[in-house]
């Protein structure tokens, strides 16, 4: 077995274990097996990605023929090229840290084995859904993350406000899957295949009507936001913070729902051929941007707060799409995976010292008896915000220069982007003052237990706080390059398989030198609004709390609009209302009765007077049988008559 | 025995497993579960006749078994909660109101 498949085997190997007896094995082993799977993907990826680091020819694997009739051909086989070898770094890194610090947090869970067997099983469909060579296996791992996803976030599944998140979760990636199969439909219809080099290459011809193309590229979009919580697609993530919190840092920050963004970079060649999907992409992750950062404004609950912040990341991530910075979303995905992991993780060490607390009114001056989780949190911040040297600062900025430089790109979406990126700052460092600073607000049952986690947890925390605040040195902007004279290995590495579109928007008629000085006077600015956002959540929540309430009572009604995230559940629930109501007033109450006097009660009645009738006919009276006689042998009479 | 036999023995199996369920288990979503595991081993057949003389129709069938099989699977679960609030168990024991 070669080394491409191993990776996809051993997390289900973990999952069939762990899942099959992990319930009578000691935890020490659960914990070796499942973190052991991981740990041991990530050595093979590295070895692989070694490899294509240096040849930069994709490995192909092909497993076996799933599916073959005349036309229409499916292999199972697996691709590792370079956006593929970047995915697969991540989920096996950040994976195998996540299964370290879950053994720590879980420690005291009763089924301990079944969670590990789920998260193994997600890392499995994960790595499928990142390997598949085709539209068919990428869908079977897309579906699969849904199972996991559902299955992690109803964990505790005797709550049953976790099970219908879950639930929530799960309907919702339905719609979006909906879109996805009907474009998986619409390609093969053009391109009689499902193998993406090849839809990128037939696609690439431009044999087909622009008018196919967006459609294509809108289905697509919409499986996309299904999986990566865009609007309106998006009611689902903040209530799939109901999971275990590495759960939520794994599958609902670093991976799972970076699939979206995955997807639409694989298939750039189809995006690059449909500029009307292409502006929708970059409008709607712009939209989401704005708006989850806006609702992550007002949340009190810490996993929320960074819930909607992954929403308005991937939002940003998005909108690189749709501006055709394919590589600049992909930067940004790799650098949000440390440092959101690292934010969720800080936040279970946070949750997991208060024994459940989620609620930041009930927290406040942890900073003192969490040292290393204040420090590893205050990191993540600062690279999420965009404070540079951290890693976030160097994604973020590309992205925002390709919102303005890019196919699509306008100084609207510029302002757009920063704005969010301004709310970012603000709204993180108001988690973080009124969380590890001011006065405690802790309930006195748990101040005094309040402890930071076990080494296995401290440990993750600093590793990738340390990530968090290095890994953007991989790719930095054009002008830092030009300046410190240095490549930008992400974006070489990158290279082959998804370069930067060529600028044809508002920059794109200017001289190279005139272009490098805009981007960095646009870096500046947004150094400035990443301060700037923190100074004013410094203001609001440190120096001048009586502000903070007074901008609330001044809003009113849009801060309720904000804090209910928009009405967006309220209208899905006048949906359901209105189905509810079609399938109870009209269909039940209406149809339904018409349908049983017609189709049941008629027949039946019918066939009670028939039988009445021939049943009169053997009343038992005698000479009613003498006339019955009489009438047939006249009868055989007229017959004898009529023919003879 | 070629794969095609196999395919059709394990289909064979997989469907006398579910009939087993069906008659031995007393837990109603246990029994759903194993009404679809014979489906499923119909389906398994119907895919092994068409991948043996290379034709769609066979493998097509799926589809319209796998649509037909969630719309009867909604059905059955509809009913399974109306069962479950008559009675509050699961148990197909509880559930003998039709006997005459």
């Amino acid at each position: 077995m070669n080394k491409l498949t191993l990776i996809l085997m051993l997390p289900f190997l973990g999952f069939l274990i762990n899942g099959l007896i992990g319930s009578r094995l000691p935890k020490a082993a659960v914990s070796v097996i499942a973190c052991g799977m991981p740990a041991l993907c990530f050595a093979l990826t590295w070895s692989l990605f070694s490899g294509i680091y240096v040849s930069q020819v994709p490995v192909v694997e092909e497993l076996f023929t799933w599916v073959a009739y005349p036309g229409f051909k499916v292999e199972a086989a697996l691709y590792f090229d370079q956006i593929s070898a970047m995915m697969c770094l991540v989920v096996t890194g950040v994976g195998t840290l996540i299964h370290i610090y879950s053994v720590g947090y879980m420690s005291h869970d009763k089924s301990f084995a079944r969670y590990f067997a789920y998260l193994n099983l997600f890392l499995f469909f994960m790595l499928l859904l990142v390997l598949g060579k085709n539209l068919v296996m990428l869908f079977a791992g897309w579906e699969g993350v849904g199972i996991a996803s559902y299955l992690l976030i109803g964990f505790w599944f005797q709550d049953s406000e976790k099970t219908s998140a879950g639930l929530k979760a799960f309907i919702v990636n339905r719609v979006g899957d909906t879109g996805f199969i009907l474009a998986a439909f619409v390609i093969f219809f053009f391109a009689k295949t499902l193998d993406f080099q090849e839809i990128n290459t037939f696609f690439a011809n431009g044999q087909t009507s622009v008018a196919m193309m967006n459609l294509i590229g809108i289905l697509l979009l919409i499986g996309a936001c299904g999986k990566s919580a865009q609007i309106p697609l998006h009611v689902w993530l903040p209530d799939a913070m109901a999971g275990p919190t590495p759960v939520s840092a794994l599958i609902h920050a670093a991976t799972m729902v970076t699939a979206g963004v995955y997807l639409l970079s694989r298939l750039n060649g189809v995006f690059l051929h449909a500029p009307g999907a292409m502006t929708v992409v970059a409008y709607g992750g712009a939209l989401t941007a704005l708006l989850g950062a806006t609702m992550g404004l007002t949340q009190y609950n810490l996993k929320k707060v960074l819930a909607y912040s992954t929403m308005s990341q991937i939002g940003l991530m998005f909108l690189a799409c749709g501006v055709g910075a394919f590589n600049a979303a992909l930067f940004h995905l790799f650098t949000h995976a440390f440092f959101k992991a690292c934010l969720f993780l800080g936040a279970g060490a946070i949750i997991h010292a208060l024994h459940g607390e989620e609620d930041m009114r009930n927290m406040g001056a942890l900073g003192k008896k969490l040292p290393i989780t204040l420090v590893t949190f205050l990191i993540a911040s600062l690279a999420l915000s965009g404070v540079p040297p951290f890693a976030g600062f160097f994604s973020k900025d590309e992205i925002l220069w390709s919102a303005y430089s890019g196919v699509n790109g306008s100084l609207g979406l510029w302002l757009v982007a920063s704005i969010s990126s301004f709310l970012t700052a603000f709204y993180m460092f108001r988690a973080i003052i009124m969380t590890f600073f001011g006065e405690s607000r802790v309930p006195a049952r748990l101040e005094k237990g309040i402890h930071e986690g076990p080494a296995s947890m401290s440990g993750v925390l600093i590793l990738l706080a340390f990530c968090s605040a290095t890994v953007g040195f991989l790719g930095l902007p054009g002008p830092l390059r030009e300046m410190a004279g240095v490549t930008a290995p992400f974006y070489d590495f990158l290279a082959p398989v998804i370069g930067h579109v060529q600028v044809v928007g508002a920059g794109g008629h200017q001289v190279e030198g005139a272009g490098h000085q805009l981007e960095t006077l646009f870096m500046g600015i947004s150094i400035v609004v990443a301060f700037a956002g923190i100074a004013l959540a410094w203001l609001f929540f440190s120096l001048r709390k009586q502000w903070a309430d007074q901008v609330k009572g001044r809003a009113g009604y849009a801060y309720d609009l904000v804090s209910q995230g928009y009405f967006f559940d309220a209208l899905y629930y006048l949906v359901v209302r209105f189905v509810d109501w079609v399938s109870e007033s009209v269909l039940a109450r209406r149809v339904e009765v018409g349908l049983d006097a017609g189709v049941l009660t008629a027949p039946n009645n019918s066939v009670n007077y028939a039988s009445r009738l021939f049943s009169s006919l053997q009343g038992g009276s005698l000479q009613g049988y003498v006339l019955y006689v009489f009438i047939g042998l006249a009868l055989v009479l007229l017959w004898g008559v009529l023919h003879v | 025995m070629d794969k095609y036999q196999f395919l059709i023995t394990l289909a064979g199996v997989i469907f006398s497993l579910g009939l087993l369920g069906v008659a031995v288990r007393r837990n109603l979503l246990v029994v759903m579960m194993c009404l679809e595991i014979m489906l499923n081993a119909v389906v398994l057949s119907f895919v092994t006749s068409a991948s043996r003389s290379n034709t769609v129709a066979g493998a097509s069938m799926t589809f319209f078994i796998y649509v037909a099989a969630s719309c009867e699977i909604a059905l059955a679960m509809a009913i399974v909660v109306l069962l479950v609030k008559r009675h509050a168990t699961l148990d197909l024991d509880a559930h003998q109101d039709l006997k005459g």
